[in-house]
């Protein structure tokens, strides 16, 4: 609803605090939604985010949520669907080009960024939607991804020893390892 | 002309005669060619003969204002083989990503060396509003598309571009609509997307455009980009308010329609109005020539340039 919508726009900064914490606890649960398999949650977590998305942010569930770069204000509302800031054809008072009724969904985006600790994100050059994602669950997408992300810094050493020795990953492939590996072959891993 | 696959020359990124103005320092000029409705290509070299007298570029523009006319792809096409140097614009309004990449290549194969992206008009304000609007790319992703086409030789799949389009990037950027404090941020986002030259909207409020380009220079931006300013001939006082309150994204002072309006030639007027922002534009720190867009009056380009004496202290 646009007047909760403006609302979470308004309080930009309290949401950022709960997506935070939201998506900590996502990222925690990694291992577990990965024993149950990502396949099986889909369906019904996507489900409850939609409910929960579509009542606060008037949420599109285009499936690549990037709410914390654009001041709590769903980009997804604007009639262009932009993706990185506003058009060039905004009303004066800031009403929307296509639709004059309603605020351009991205001058409410500067704004609440201005109220948000990482409102600099708003900088990001985002990439086009894969509308092909569209309906599925961005929280699970996210901590799939950063929980990937915490991986790779891990495994950043690995990467970097195969880089180097670029001869011993071909011929002896497991004296440069880049495969997954299981925690019970790590020593002193939890 | 040259050819498309020489590299460009040190330093530069396309064979663009742009490009060449701008970064050896001199007051660039370029100019808006209005979309014939029409088939016949001498109707696009009629209008291109007054423009191509002061322009370094010609701008073809992409359905604006979501109105159907020839393609800009179709009119850059023409203008190469004249010999002129076309700023091919591409609306993110009209098609997706599969379409325009293939049309960059397209557009760079036949000796287009400007492109400037475009987010585009909604098509509600335009001739055919049932229309499906598109916008699968906005004018950013384009332009760190196109960017990455050229620089990596990729498209967005990963698949690589055996000879990349050679293309110098523009983007439009309009200063004097709201949010007003997020239009320099907004500029700065452009860059980093790959944005080398900029061209306005229309600028007929100068403090407003004066005060956008103070806070340019303090983010540093006038380094990085080129900055053309929009100026074009009002035609009258009753054409000025009819665009102010029908074309999206046009702003004119009240003071600027009142002028027109005591006039007694409005027309030699707006000639003079315009004249008098070239001059204006061209004392403000950081910005690097103007873009004329005279709709439907070609033939008072070379005038209102030559009057503007620009390029008096230019050699050409
Ligand atoms: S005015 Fe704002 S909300 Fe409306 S189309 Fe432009 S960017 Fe989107």
């Amino acid at each position: 609803m646009y007047r909760i919508r403006l609302f979470a726009i308004r309080h930009s900064r309290s949401f950022e605090w709960i997506y935070k914490r939201l998506e900590r606890a996502m990222i925690a649960l990694d291992p577990l939604l990965g024993k149950i398999g990502y396949d099986r949650v889909e369906r019904p977590v996507a489900f409850v985010e939609k409910c929960v998305k579509t009542v606060l942010f008037d949420c599109k569930m285009c499936g690549q949520c990037v709410l914390s770069s654009t001041g709590m204000s769903c980009p997804m509302n604007c009639p262009k669907q932009l993706r990185n800031g506003p058009c060039g054809g905004v009303r004066p008072g800031g009403f929307c080009e296509v639709k004059p009724d309603m605020k351009c969904v991205w001058a409410l985006a500067w704004d609440g960024a201005s109220r948000m600790k990482g409102g600099a994100q708003i900088h990001t050059v985002l990439p086009p939607v894969e509308r092909n994602l569209e309906g599925s669950s961005s929280w699970l997408r996210v901590s799939r991804e950063k929980a990937a992300h915490l991986r790779e810094a891990r495994e950043k050493r690995r990467t970097a020893i195969a880089d180097a020795f670029p001869d011993a990953r071909a011929n002896e492939p497991s004296a440069a390892p880049l495969a997954e590996e299981p925690a019970q072959a790590v020593k002193g891993s939890k | 002309m040259s050819q498309p696959y020489s590299a460009p020359p040190e330093g530069h990124v396309s064979h663009s005669r742009l490009e060449r103005v701008l970064r050896s320092g001199r007051f660039a000029i370029t100019a808006e060619l209005n979309p014939p409705d029409s088939a016949d290509p001498a109707d696009v070299y009629e209008a291109a003969r007054p423009l191509g007298e002061v322009a370094d570029a010609i701008n073809a523009t992409d359905a604006s204002g979501a109105n159907c006319h020839m393609s800009s792809i179709g009119i850059s096409a023409l203008l190469t083989r004249a010999g002129y140097s076309p700023v091919y614009q591409i609306s993110c309004r009209d098609r997706n990503r599969i379409a325009i990449q293939g049309d960059v290549l397209g557009a760079a194969a036949m000796g287009v060396s400007n492109v400037l992206c475009l987010t585009g008009d909604g098509v509600g304000v335009g001739d055919q509003p049932g229309a499906k609007p598109v916008f699968d790319f906005d004018s950013l992703s384009l332009l760190r598309t196109i960017k990455t086409m050229r620089d990596e030789r990729k498209f967005l799949s990963g698949r690589t571009i055996k000879n990349p389009p050679q293309l110098f990037l523009g983007a439009a950027e309009n200063p004097c609509i709201p949010p007003y404090d997020w239009r320099p941020e907004r500029l700065a986002k452009k860059v980093e997307a790959g944005a080398e030259y900029i061209q306005t909207n229309y600028i007929y409020d100068v403090p407003l455009f004066e005060k956008f380009m103070a806070r340019v220079r303090d983010l540093g931006l006038d380094k990085k980009v080129y900055i053309l300013a929009g100026v074009g001939p009002l035609a009258s006082a009753r054409a000025a308010r009819w665009m102010r309150s029908n074309v999206p994204g046009i702003h004119v002072p009240d003071a600027v329609i009142d002028r027109m309006e005591k006039a007694e030639k409005p027309g030699q007027e707006g000639k003079k109005i315009c004249v008098e922002l070239i001059q204006q534009m061209r004392e403000i720190a950081g910005v690097s020539g103007v873009h004329v867009m005279a709709y439907r009056k070609e033939h008072e380009v070379s005038e209102i340039i030559r009057e503007s004496g620009v390029l008096a202290s230019r050699k050409r």
